[in-house]
């Protein structure tokens, strides 16, 4: 199950362009054959859109026909694409946060997440803007089952948990990270993202694959650093900081069960969570 | 049996600079390429600060897209056009020198009420309008060179040496750009000499701060985090130099921004109609 991270830099607010280069990106992989691709968080338009999140963001359909166009033009046979994008709802007319899972040359969307947890601190100000997501949940693709968490969600761990034991083996993050942090010779967050992706891998036996945004906006580096992380916590590939880079790697879920079986995080959760019950009942009260 | 001892954690002003000098340059070659440019214009004064801005630059665009502008006055002292001759040759960069004193001197004459410290705003709005006027007849965009501790304190002439649209430094502490400096081979007469706007005759940055920039930048970095006085006063820093330091951040955050515009509408820029400064919609 071959995947490719698209680490891509969009030009802010060139959507035709920005999914033009995509489409070059996956020209560029046919000979590697990937049958997944993952392109980092809010793409198509570039992250800090202040107001203009309501001039650029697309309905999930307008997406899903610019990508079939693409797929038509530079893919032969199915292709699965998980994307970050800024997405209109159009019933309701409110913005997300999202991302969306394709099976492109087959099924169409399968999954599409709307993210939870929306920083507004510091240089973030998406709450502003944007309205929440309301939910995790795990989906069902092709070769497996898998959940999407966008950004500033997985650094909650509590939202891996759920994806986990709503029996996601492979934990998709869409993430766009501004640099910060430059006391060691990588940023600071891009040491996190690192630390966070291996150990949630770890905990749940779940393979994780972060597609983080490179390219600067108005000074603010978006660092990369796209990863894969097995099931044992280990890291498969890791792309570069700063630059654009294509990741491939390759995921093998039947692996999955004997891994859980020398360490099984997430059977004991499983079994010992009706314990904390209670105790998270009480402390919901509390809140 | 062996004690381990762990080390408390705290505030760390001390960069990887190697890191962050790849990182500027990458800053500044993306940041010039969206807005059209390739060259680069630095106006130099002898000081550490703008030979470590002409480093980058000739980092990220190439010696030969840099143009390096000494502009000193009659006034200057002659080291400092003798610290910008040694910083562009350092960087192996073409430095064109332009007096600013027929300028200057032209605007005192019909002002004979001019002090020395007035004069030396002058000096710095002079060299802003050659360095504009430059970028447009060399298709090069000027490079600010502020560093954060100067841009806290508005220790800088306002519509002057803060002008230039694009600055690889502001983020820095005055120490931290000394690190760099000397990670980038900017010369020894430079990093070690007292820093100085060279605006008025013999005037040093410090003794016009009455602090140390090495003290300040500490005191800066906790106070701009939220740590309390009391808790800046522990480390070692005096209750004066805390004082002072507060006194000059807050008394100019107006230098920091864009003019008072008085709100009317709910379309008001920057304060309804909100757009990062690099946004472009598509036009059909």
């Amino acid at each position: 199950m071959r995947h490719a991270v698209l680490q891509l830099a969009p030009e802010k607010g060139q959507v035709r362009r920005n999914l033009a280069h995509l489409e070059a990106a996956l020209l560029e992989l046919a000979e590697d054959a990937p049958e997944v691709v993952v392109v980092p968080e809010a793409y198509p338009t570039g992250y800090f859109l202040q107001g203009g999140v309501r001039e650029l963001a697309l309905t999930v359909d307008e997406l899903a026909e610019a990508l079939d166009g693409i797929h038509r033009r530079a893919w032969e046979g199915p292709l699965d694409l998980v994307i970050g994008f800024y997405e209109k709802d159009e019933q309701s007319g409110d913005y997300y946060n999202a991302a969306a899972y394709f099976e492109l040359g087959g099924r169409g969307l399968l999954h599409r997440h709307r993210k939870v947890f929306l920083p507004t601190y510091g240089v973030f100000d998406e709450e502003r803007y944007l309205s929440r997501g309301h939910g995790v949940r795990a989906f069902d693709t092709r070769f497996g089952r898998a959940a999407i968490l966008i950004c500033e969600d997985f650094w909650h761990s509590i939202t891996s948990t759920l994806a986990a034991l709503d029996g996601a083996e492979v934990i998709y993050v869409p993430s766009a990270s501004p640099a910060r942090g430059f006391s060691g010779p990588r940023p600071a967050n891009v040491e996190r993202w690192r630390q966070l992706a291996m150990s949630v891998a770890a905990e749940h036996g779940v393979y994780v694959v972060l597609a983080s945004l490179v390219g600067f906006e108005a000074g603010k580096g978006m660092s990369g650093g796209s990863l894969v992380a097995s099931p044992e916590g280990r890291l498969l590939g890791e792309a570069p900081v700063f630059e654009e880079a294509l990741l491939l790697v390759d995921l093998d879920l039947a692996r999955i069960p004997p891994v859980r079986y020398d360490n099984p995080m997430l059977a004991d959760l499983k079994s010992g969570l009706p314990i904390l019950w209670n105790d998270l009942r009480r402390i919901r009260e509390e809140l | 049996m062996r004690k381990v001892r762990g080390v408390p954690g705290g505030e760390v002003l001390a960069l990887d600079y190697p890191a962050v000098a790849d990182y500027l340059t990458r800053f500044l070659e993306r940041e010039l390429a969206w807005r059209g440019y390739t060259k680069a214009l630095v106006a130099v004064s002898g000081g550490v600060d703008s030979a470590t801005t002409l480093a980058l630059a000739a980092r990220a665009l190439g010696p030969e897209n840099v143009h390096a502008l000494a502009l000193p006055h009659a006034e200057s002292a002659p080291e400092s056009l003798e610290h910008a001759r040694l910083a562009a040759r350092a960087f192996g960069v073409d430095l064109e020198v332009i007096d600013i004193t027929p300028m200057v001197e032209g605007y005192a004459s019909v002002r004979p009420d001019l002090t020395p410290y007035r004069k030396g705003n002058v000096k710095a709005r002079a060299r802003m309008i050659v360095l504009f006027d430059l970028s447009m007849a060399y298709q090069a965009l000027p490079l600010g060179t502020g560093n954060k501790t100067e841009r806290l304190f508005g220790y800088f002439t306002w519509h002057g040496d803060d002008a230039p649209p694009v600055n690889p430094l502001g983020d820095l502490y005055k120490t931290q750009v000394w690190g760099l400096a000397e990670e980038l081979g900017v010369p020894e007469a430079i990093l070690k000499k007292p820093p100085t706007a060279d605006l008025i005759p013999g005037q040093t940055d410090e003794a016009d701060l009455g602090l140390s920039y090495r003290r300040a930048d500490v005191i800066l970095e906790h106070y701009l985090k939220g740590y309390p006085d009391a808790y800046i006063q522990a480390l070692g820093y005096r209750e004066e130099e805390i004082r002072r330091v507060k006194e000059l951040v807050n008394k100019t955050h107006y230098k920091r921004h864009l003019p008072t515009v008085a709100v009317v509408s709910t379309t008001a820029i920057h304060e309804f109609y909100l757009r990062p400064l690099d946004y472009r919609v598509e036009l059909t």
